[in-house]
């Protein structure tokens, strides 16, 4: 557990951490009680900075979203971060890395809901009902950690290792899709660098909508109607640099191509 | 140096008594260093002689190391192929004595069954289109003969591109209504994600891989028949099994298709 007023002090240094571009030691070097509860604390109290400076939440980001991934860091439901508005970017353009560490790129399923999920055991045929459309999504993420090396309460702090987002390529109903086997193709500079489908993140992308609903209901939040939320990655993260030319092609969704600058 | 006729003749003798006794023997490469690829497929004809003499009949080809990891992994940079014969295959969702098998492993698949000949070199993927009756989910269900998978090309090669036996999924697409470059594989263990690929995973894509293969054989002077059925290779990881697992699979646009394997006999 962290001390009383210590979540508003570690959350104003990664901050400073995040907008200067500086890696930080482990937030449990100087907390070693620090829980994963704790992490979502200094969550909160970075949006409150972030909302201060008029920085606005659009939605969730979700991790260790396979059962492999979940067994490595000793938990069994994934992690989340927010996503804010202007960390989206638009596809067919040119992404800055510029005030990133070290980025890099992965490709997954993004949801956009149009009606309010909330409570804590919402059905998946509930959160298709309620999802505008289902759309292809790339996330850069970035460490604030050194070479990524962090636990789970510091990931979590650190909201997730998110940067950068960028939704594309054709928008599907979700109702009626086969959402468990979409086919994805990462590549970078033309080279294929993973293949995989949809079906790596607990086997079907609603599942982890699922859990977020029934995390966000254990936070006392809903997922408000007009929601991104970036399903988590159904391929490796893979560094990436200025010049890399990234596209990420999704079976029956299109693809989403950015140049990285 | 190419191999003598008794030595290739011998390997496949060796391949055959090992795959009926369920045992393995040690790598052929380093018994007979300047074994070509060439020589290797003569092996694998000779293994096959005797598989058609007990009455099993050639019902297709597997297309294998059709990924750049695996050619990586063994100092190839094409894939190879072995045959299908009628005792290979098992119906969808069955359930494999695993004491048929050796060392198995999984991967899976897109199969083609194919409604008019082949004949290369010259095909190309719109040749394979063509040709194409239907496409399958598929496991494959590979197996060596090699101690310990120690194998490179020429091993694997001579013990028939390493097949064991194989399961087709139910569901019947044409291959003209799905883009098969991007066809996601999701596979299941006893109900956990395994691994997940997509199509291009097999050489660009599985319809590149049937090209090569119509390619080589007509090289060879053979070519692949109306009615036999393509597996196309592994559109993800290789994985491990165990006894009494129960795998399932489902391709994006194509279909499912599950296979089972017996707990080990209590008497050894």
């Amino acid at each position: 557990m962290l001390e009383p007023g210590a979540a508003a002090l570690i959350a104003a240094d990664v901050d400073h951490a995040q907008t200067h571009a500086h890696t930080m030691p482990k937030i449990s070097d100087a907390h070693p009680g620090m829980t994963i509860d704790d992490g979502y604390d200094v969550q909160d109290a970075l949006l409150g900075r972030w909302e201060a400076r008029g920085r606005q939440l659009i939605g969730y980001k979700a991790g260790l979203t396979s059962r492999a991934k979940m067994a490595q860091m000793g938990v069994d439901v994934p992690s989340f971060g927010m996503l804010m508005r202007d960390t989206c970017e638009a596809e067919g353009g040119t992404l800055s890395t510029e005030g990133l560490i070290h980025p890099r790129v992965e490709a997954e399923i993004a949801f956009v809901t149009s009606a309010d999920l909330a409570g804590p055991n919402v059905s998946p045929e509930e959160i298709l009902a309620a999802t505008d459309y289902v759309i292809p999504a790339i996330e850069i993420i970035d460490s604030r950690f050194e070479k990524f090396k962090f636990d789970l309460a510091s990931v979590v702090a650190d909201n997730g290792s998110s940067a950068r987002f960028v939704i594309g390529g054709r928008a599907r109903r979700a109702v009626g899709l086969d959402l468990d086997a979409v086919g994805v193709v990462l590549e970078i500079n033309g080279e294929p660098m993973a293949f995989a489908s949809s079906g790596a993140v607990l086997g079907h992308p609603v599942n982890v909508t699922q859990l977020l609903v029934a995390w966000l209901h254990s936070r006392g939040r809903i997922l408000p109607a007009g929601s991104v939320v970036l399903t988590g990655a159904v391929t490796e993260a893979f560094p990436i640099k200025p010049g890399d030319a990234v596209c990420a092609r999704f079976q029956d969704m299109g693809s989403i191509n950015v140049r990285i600058a | 140096m190419a191999l003598d006729p008794s030595t290739i003749n011998r390997f496949g003798d060796e391949l055959y008594a090992a795959l009926v006794d369920g045992r393995t023997i040690p790598n052929l490469r380093d018994r007979a260093p300047g074994m070509s690829i060439v020589d290797a497929y003569q092996v694998q004809a000779r293994m096959l002689v005797h598989r058609l003499a007990a009455g099993e009949t050639v019902v297709g080809k597997k297309i294998g190391v059709t990924s750049r990891a695996v050619q990586q992994a063994i100092g190839v940079f094409e894939p190879d192929f072995g045959i299908l014969t009628s005792a290979m295959e098992y119906a969808d969702g069955a359930e494999v004595p695993w004491e048929t098998l050796i060392q198995p492993k999984a991967e899976a698949e897109i199969a083609f069954v194919l409604k008019r000949d082949l004949v290369g070199p010259g095909v190309t993927a719109a040749d394979v289109l063509a040709a194409t009756d239907h496409v399958r989910a598929c496991f494959e269900i590979v197996d060596s003969r090699i101690d310990g998978w120690d194998i490179r090309i020429q091993d694997t090669v001579a013990d028939n591109a390493s097949c064991g036996v194989y399961v087709l999924g139910a569901d019947k697409v044409d291959p003209r209504d799905v883009d098969l470059a991007l066809a996601g594989m999701v596979a299941m263990r006893n109900g956990e994600v395994v691994v997940t690929g997509a199509g291009a995973a097999v050489q660009g894509s599985p319809l590149n891989a049937v090209a090569w293969l119509a390619n080589t054989l007509g090289r060879l002077g053979t070519l692949l028949l109306a009615g036999e059925t393509i597996l196309s290779g592994a559109l993800g990881p290789m994985f491990a099994i165990e006894p009494g697992d129960r795998l399932t699979m489902k391709v994006g646009g194509i279909g499912a298709c599950s296979i089972a394997f017996s707990r080990e006999s209590v008497h050894a």
